[in-house]
């Protein structure tokens, strides 16, 4: 949480000002606009927390194999549905009697490795379509808009199965197909905001000072683009650890005996007579995930771009 | 507005057209092409596989299949399912009435409670129920469907007993309502519960902008009920960002549709999906995402224009 006490979680502006007279006096450079969002930021009680639980999410899936008890495929059919609290079991065991949370916290390990590694798919992705036609409009926009279009009006859901199920299920497909099939909610955003950009002074200055168009691609399009790449690389982590757990859940994502949060709930439904916690630790590992960075995202729009608050 | 709408129709076939092609296109990526599921079938020979890829067309060049599907799909003739060779159309259209009312109902409901929460959030910011309320929709954001709808089944059908844990209807019993609903209920509100969130989030976000404004002011000056105040003039206002919401929303419906359809076993598109994949059914498959996209498109296409009609503030250029 913010040590500072915000009167509002809505408000970040009225919190923000009484420190921003002590931060003047002991440094000058307290105004710059990062050091102001990143006040906006943490006014925001919510998106402190999420940043929080994110980061301990984060470090509890680092450190899995000093903190897990057991080998997570460790079988140990006489433990099998230990209920939690029971036989060292702190949150009991599964069907072939493996140790829940030394589970979960590898399975945390592949969800989020998965997460971050399809959200730099997605930015990397969408950034480059999105800039590139921006930029250069006219038919390569048109080409590059059109695709967009057309993968938007597949539910994401039946385009990421379609792929499992067809290249086949390992990490590194996993997280193509996640990270290709999200890109382009973020390539058409950028792509609006460099149609405005690309007619700014300092771009025409650039231009006719003779810069290349890759240099004013990355050297002045790209910085002014970090603000809204920053939201959406949270947000699409989160829809990406969202999306890994609905494909493992079916059956066509990461493959036992590796353990993800989703996969874990695959078989979760035969068990519900004997072992219901089988089925609740590791939804609720998700929700909270997800629900983390979900939270980071959106006051990392609220205080990177105060005007569009919503 | 004919001129618009004529243009509207334009972009959305080039768009389907598109999309087919996306669609059969994804369908070739398969190693081996759609024809490797018989490959492995015990004592495949060569010359019968080679008989297969004739009698499915397979061993023509991509863009004359491409071209032959796409024809068959405008005259109704979708092609066979591998898996038990019944038409492809018939095998869709078998579902599409299940999936349907699963989606529709699920929308009534967000729609409904969404809205709600999203006005009163919105009158009275900052207050206890719309920070429970703001926190509550991003959570809802965050759950995963299928697990949310384990839960559900856990708690009221397999505990309390209250509900079916799935199907659309008692097997073997005659039609009855009452039955048909008692089976819809929980789909649909683990279904309508996403969507709930991002109305509230919208509604909210549309009503505050709306209810600052002039007219509003006005409205109230002149001595309005504050009944028709919210709902026949800021509600009236912001509820054109919604309509076109409703529109973007459906691809994501479609997903939690599938999904859900896949917890409760209900026998919509979705599961028919999610089955034949595991057939590798490449007819039906290419069916179900050409008929998902379709429906997108058309309802994108029928929100813009609603709302052309309806805002009288848009111009048609």
């Amino acid at each position: 949480m913010a040590t500072k006490p915000a009167s509002a979680a809505t408000a970040p502006p009225p919190a923000a000002i009484p420190a921003t007279d002590a931060l003047l006096r002991t440094d000058a450079r307290a105004a710059s606009p990062w050091r102001m969002a990143a006040r906006r930021f943490f006014a925001h009680r919510l998106a402190a927390a999420g940043l929080v639980i994110s980061i301990l999410l984060i470090l509890s899936a680092i450190l899995a194999p000093a903190l897990a008890p057991r080998d997570p495929l460790q079988i140990s059919i006489l433990d099998k549905f230990q209920p939690p609290l029971t036989g060292g079991f702190l949150l009991g065991a599964d069907e072939v009697g493996r140790d829940l949370l030394s589970r979960l916290l590898y399975a945390g390990r592949i969800s989020l490795l998965v997460g971050f590694a399809a959200m730099a798919v997605t930015v990397l992705v969408g950034t480059v379509i999105g800039l590139v036609a921006g930029f250069y409009g006219g038919r390569p926009d048109a080409i590059l808009m059109r695709l967009t279009d057309a993968l938007l009006c597949f539910p994401t859901v039946f385009l990421l199965l379609v792929l499992a199920a067809f290249v086949g299920a390992s990490l590194l497909s996993i997280t193509l197909i996640i990270g290709l099939t999200s890109w382009m909610e973020l390539a058409r955003i950028l792509r609006n905001q460099t149609l405005a950009l690309r007619e700014q002074d300092y771009v025409q200055a650039g231009r006719a000072l003779g810069a290349s168009n890759r240099r004013l691609i990355v050297r002045h399009l790209l910085p002014n683009s970090l603000a809204p790449i920053m939201v959406a690389a949270t947000l699409n982590i989160a829809n990406a650890v969202l999306a890994e757990s609905y494909i493992s859940y079916l059956g066509y994502g990461i493959q036992p005996p590796a353990a993800s949060w989703g996969n874990m709930l695959n078989n979760a439904q035969s068990y519900f007579q004997n072992a219901p916690w089988i089925a609740l630790f590791p939804g609720v590992l998700i929700t909270l995930t997800v629900a983390s960075f979900n939270f980071v995202g959106d006051g990392l729009r609220d205080a990177l771009d105060p005007r569009a608050r919503r | 507005m004919t001129a618009y709408f004529l243009r509207r129709l334009r972009q959305s076939v080039v768009l389907l057209i598109l999309v087919t092609i996306v669609a059969f296109g994804l369908m070739h990526l398969a190693p081996g092409g759609p024809e490797a599921v018989y490959a492995l079938s015990p004592g495949m020979r060569a010359e019968d596989l080679q008989r297969i890829r004739a009698s499915f067309g397979l061993d023509q060049p991509l863009p004359v299949q491409y071209v032959k599907w796409a024809a068959g799909m405008l005259t109704g003739d979708w092609g066979r399912s591998y898996r038990d060779s019944r038409p492809v159309r018939d095998v869709i259209f078998d579902r599409i009435p299940a999936t349907l009312e699963l989606t529709v109902t699920a929308l009534a409901i967000a729609i409904v409670v969404g809205v709600s929460l999203g006005v009163l959030g919105a009158l009275r910011q900052r207050s206890l129920p719309d920070y429970l309320a703001t926190i509550g929709a991003m959570v809802a954001l965050s759950v995963p469907t299928f697990w949310f709808g384990l839960m559900v089944i856990f708690v009221f059908a397999e505990r309390l007993g209250w509900i079916p844990s799935g199907g659309r209807e008692t097997l073997g019993a005659d039609f009855s309502l009452a039955d048909r609903l008692h089976h819809l209920i929980a789909p649909a509100l683990v279904l309508g519960l996403v969507l709930v969130a991002t109305w509230s989030r919208y509604t909210r976000a549309s009503m505050i902008e709306v209810v600052n404004q002039d007219y509003i002011r006005t409205a109230r000056a002149k001595g309005l009920g504050e009944r028709r105040v919210i709902w026949g003039h800021a509600f009236r206002n912001a509820a054109g960002p919604l309509v076109t919401l409703a529109g973007l929303q459906i691809p994501f419906l479609f997903s939690g549709a599938l999904v859900t359809e896949s917890v409760f076993t209900w026998p919509g598109m979705g599961r028919l999906f999610v089955d034949s994949l595991g057939y590798r059914d490449y007819p039906v498959l290419m069916g179900v995402l050409v008929v998902t996209a379709l429906l997108v498109i058309g309802s994108n296409l029928a929100a813009d224009l609603l709302v052309a009609v309806v805002d009288p503030r848009i111009r048609f250029r």
